[in-house]
This record gives C-alpha cells, sequence and structure tokens, in this order.
C-alpha cells in the first residue's frame, strides 16, 4: 500500500536527482555565492590531521557552528593550534565538501582576536609616538632629487619587491647603480634587521635616495614596517627616502615617515629614477637652444661689425681671425652662426707679404703689392695709383 | 666626472646665459664650447649605461663589502 502510494506520486516525467548531482549543484551555488570573507568565532576541537598537517576545527557562536578546514601551508603561518574556546577571526571561503555533503569553510587565514587587539594597541602607541616627535610632518618632506644616479634599496635580496624595482630601473634609467642592503622583511627580527640596514644606507656617501619596500603580504607580515625603531631609523636617512610596501592598499607607518610613499615597489622604482627618453628630449631641447642662444648672440656681433665696417681695423681683425680658429673646430654645429660669415659678404682684408694687416693710406704706396683676403682664400693685389 | 644630473644644470645655465644676449662674443663661443662638450657627454654616458646591481654587506671589522648581484 505505501509502495503504491509512493509510486503513484512520481509520474514518469518527473525528475529525479542522483546524490552526487544534488551535491554538486549546491556547491555550485554556495561557491558561486561567496568571496573570501572574514567571520569571527569561536575555535573548538581543532584537531591536526596526522601525515597531512591540515586542520580541522569547528567554528561556533551562540547559535551556529560550522566545519572549517585549513590547508597545512596556511595553517603554518597560523602558529600552534588554538585550543577550545579561542575567539578568532578566521578569511575563509564558505564551499560544500562533495563527498560528505558536508557545508564548510575553507579557511587561509587564523588570528587569535586577542592578538589582533594587542597589535592594534601597539601600532597606536607607535604612532602617537611619532606623530608627538613630529615624523609625519609635511614640513619634514624632502623633494626626491630629478637625476638620482645611486639608489640605496633595503628589502630583501630573495623578494619579488626587488625583482620588481630592477626591472622597472632597467627599463628607464639604465645609468644607474642599485645599492642594496639585504634586510629580512618579514617575522622574528624583521625590524631590527630593517632598521640597522637604513642605519648601513647612512655610510654609503655616494647614495643619493633610499628606497625601502617589499612586496604584498598578509598584514601580520608587514608588522615590521609599523614598528618605532625601522620608523625612527628611516626619518635618521640622511637622503630622501620613498617607502613602498605591499599593495596598493597596504598602509605602514614607514609611508607616513619615508618623504614619498609609493604604493608598490614598482611605483617606488618608476619615482626613484628619472625615464632615459625624458632626459634624451631634454639634451635635445637644450641642443636647439644652445645653437638658438649662439646664433643670436653671433648675428648680434655680426650687426655692430657691418656698423663700423668702414672702419674696419686691426682689433677687429684679430678677433676675427681668433674667433674663426675657434668656431671652425666647433665643425658643423657653428656653420652659419659665424661672424666670419662676413667675409662671404664681400667683405676683404688686405695684408703685406709678412702677414700683417694693411689699414691705413700710408700702407698703400703706388705699385705697393699686397694680398686681399677673401671668403674662400686670397688673391694677390698692388696699388695702381693712390 | 661629472653626473648627468651636473651636466643637465650646467646646460640650463649655460642656456639661459647665451639667450640672456648680455654675454661677450669670446665668452659666448668659450660658453658654447662647452655646452656642445657636455652635450656630448651626457648622450654617451646615457647611451653607453648598463644598470649596475650590488649589495653590500658590514664585515665584521665594521668593513663595507660590495658585491655584484646578478640581476
Amino acid at each position: 500500500m505505501a509502495l503504491s502510494f509512493q509510486l503513484s506520486t512520481i509520474s514518469p516525467t518527473d525528475e529525479v536527482w542522483s546524490v552526487s548531482q544534488l551535491t554538486r549543484a549546491a556547491k555550485g551555488l554556495v561557491e558561486g555565492e561567496f568571496m573570501p570573507i572574514w567571520i569571527r568565532g569561536e575555535v573548538v576541537q581543532c584537531k591536526v590531521w596526522p601525515g597531512s598537517g591540515h586542520w580541522y576545527f569547528t567554528l561556533r557562536d551562540s547559535a551556529s557552528q560550522v566545519r572549517c578546514c585549513m590547508w597545512k601551508r596556511d595553517a603554518e603561518r597560523a602558529g600552534a593550534p588554538p585550543k577550545d574556546g579561542t575567539e578568532v577571526f578566521v578569511r575563509a571561503k564558505p564551499a560544500l565538501y562533495e563527498a560528505k555533503g558536508e557545508f564548510q569553510l575553507n579557511v587561509s587565514r587564523l588570528l587569535p582576536t586577542a592578538g589582533i587587539g594587542a597589535a592594534q594597541r601597539e601600532l597606536e602607541r607607535v604612532k602617537e609616538l611619532l606623530q608627538r616627535d613630529g615624523l609625519f610632518d609635511l614640513a619634514r618632506k624632502r623633494p626626491l632629487p630629478k637625476l638620482a644616479c645611486t639608489v640605496a634599496v633595503v628589502t630583501s635580496v630573495a623578494g619579488a619587491a626587488l625583482r620588481d624595482i630592477i626591472t622597472v630601473v632597467r627599463g628607464r634609467w639604465p645609468a644607474c647603480r642599485l645599492i642594496v642592503v639585504d634586510a629580512r622583511v618579514q617575522g622574528d627580527g624583521a625590524a631590527g634587521a630593517i632598521a640597522g640596514a637604513l642605519r648601513l644606507v647612512n655610510r654609503l656617501p655616494e647614495v643619493e635616495l633610499c628606497v625601502l619596500g617589499r612586496g604584498g603580504g598578509a598584514r601580520e607580515d608587514l608588522a615590521a614596517f609599523d614598528s618605532e625603531a625601522v620608523c625612527r631609523a628611516l626619518a635618521a636617512v640622511r637622503v630622501p627616502t620613498i617607502s613602498a610596501v605591499g599593495h596598493e592598499t597596504d598602509v605602514s607607518l614607514t609611508d607616513l615617515v619615508a618623504d614619498v610613499r609609493a604604493a608598490t615597489p614598482s611605483a617606488a622604482a618608476e619615482q626613484a629614477v628619472a625615464d632615459r627618453r625624458d632626459v634624451l628630449r631634454q639634451l635635445d631641447d637644450l641642443a636647439a637652444r644652445l645653437a638658438g642662444g649662439l646664433a643670436s648672440r653671433a648675428s648680434l656681433a655680426e650687426e655692430r661689425l657691418a656698423r663700423t665696417a668702414d672702419r674696419l681695423h686691426a682689433g677687429v681683425d684679430a678677433a676675427l681671425r681668433r674667433e674663426r680658429h675657434r668656431l671652425e673646430r666647433l665643425g658643423v654645429q657653428l656653420d652659419g652662426l659665424s661672424p666670419l660669415r662676413i667675409l662671404d659678404r664681400g667683405y676683404a682684408v688686405p695684408t703685406a707679404p709678412d702677414g700683417r694687416v694693411l689699414k691705413r693710406r700710408a700702407e698703400f704706396a703706388p705699385g705697393t703689392s699686397f694680398r686681399l683676403r677673401v671668403a674662400d682664400g686670397d688673391v694677390s693685389a698692388r696699388v695702381e695709383s693712390s | 666626472m661629472t653626473t648627468i644630473a651636473e651636466d643637465l644644470s650646467r646646460l640650463e645655465e649655460i642656456v639661459r646665459r647665451l639667450e640672456a644676449g648680455d654675454v661677450e662674443l669670446d665668452a659666448a663661443l668659450a660658453l658654447f664650447e662647452e655646452g656642445v662638450a657636455r652635450l656630448r657627454a651626457a648622450r654617451e654616458r646615457l647611451g653607453a649605461a648598463e644598470l649596475k646591481v650590488q649589495t653590500v654587506l658590514e664585515e665584521a671589522g665594521g668593513e663595507l663589502r660590495y658585491t655584484d648581484l646578478d640581476g
């Protein structure tokens, strides 16, 4: 009877799902709906799976609970497994584990709320101190050198930040020398290492600019850049500084202390050095103005010479000779600018066989032979009558 | 050896003085010559340059040791 009742309620046209189909569809819905989010709750029953090292625990509040799993790679960064009852923030993506049909959270980060509170309080304390001492004052900010050729980079030699900086600088300003002062940028001892590296920069006399940076990371990985020691060492660097820590959205206290804050290490490199192409254009412009400047100066002289051409005397002649010699050395760049071009216009200079310039009527007795210097050489001449 | 920055700022100064037009011709020519030389030097330096990346370490005795780094 029961059987026929059930059969009678399912028509042959009704769609019947398999369990797998259902869980797959539900998984698609859940995982399509949520991006990774922060969730606050209390951890219970945290187990480290032997062999894999993954963590499995339950996160709960007063009304609900959800199963959580955290892969070994992420769990390692979270420190020791939390004890029952620890209140935490987790960064997680809601998911559905098909094999068990279970709704769960895939946790990538886990931060005890107590720790967050302590870190936040320390940050506020340091910030207030530095503010009081004027380290954030805009009046302290120094302009960056326009054409820095020697740049110190304080970062981890193994980090992505350094690779990015090298790539950008090589593309823009190869006439540059980068001096990398290696420092571990996260974990125990990072703050001391960075502060030490910054002090070392002050012992490099050739350095014109200092970049402090590291690539993106979790907030706690950037903690060294909020430390008082690092901020004070950065403020004491004798050359202008750029701070480039993490991604666009991360702001560290070093960003507030440095003369310039760059969003990323690549952006820091762009601000640190000029673009070679811009400077070449600037040189072209200067070359044109240089030629123009001399041309106007030379034509002024030429006008003056023309006005006094009737009384063209030895002094002018000597000056012309001297100037022509120099102009010839300057070659093509000067061609067309020379006041000597006055000879091209038909002026001529008479000289005695010994090279002396003939300047007075008395020197032109009838029958005297002399040479006449014209634009492209000289010709011999003789005085018919005076 | 001068730096490109020094060359550029000297060039700016030379051009400004030439453009002002109150320099004696002799001095103007000398400035021009210097300008041409500085232009050439700056262009050559920009053209030939290859990025140099080094690390610096403080040795036990407090001395600094530079090492070339393959970028």
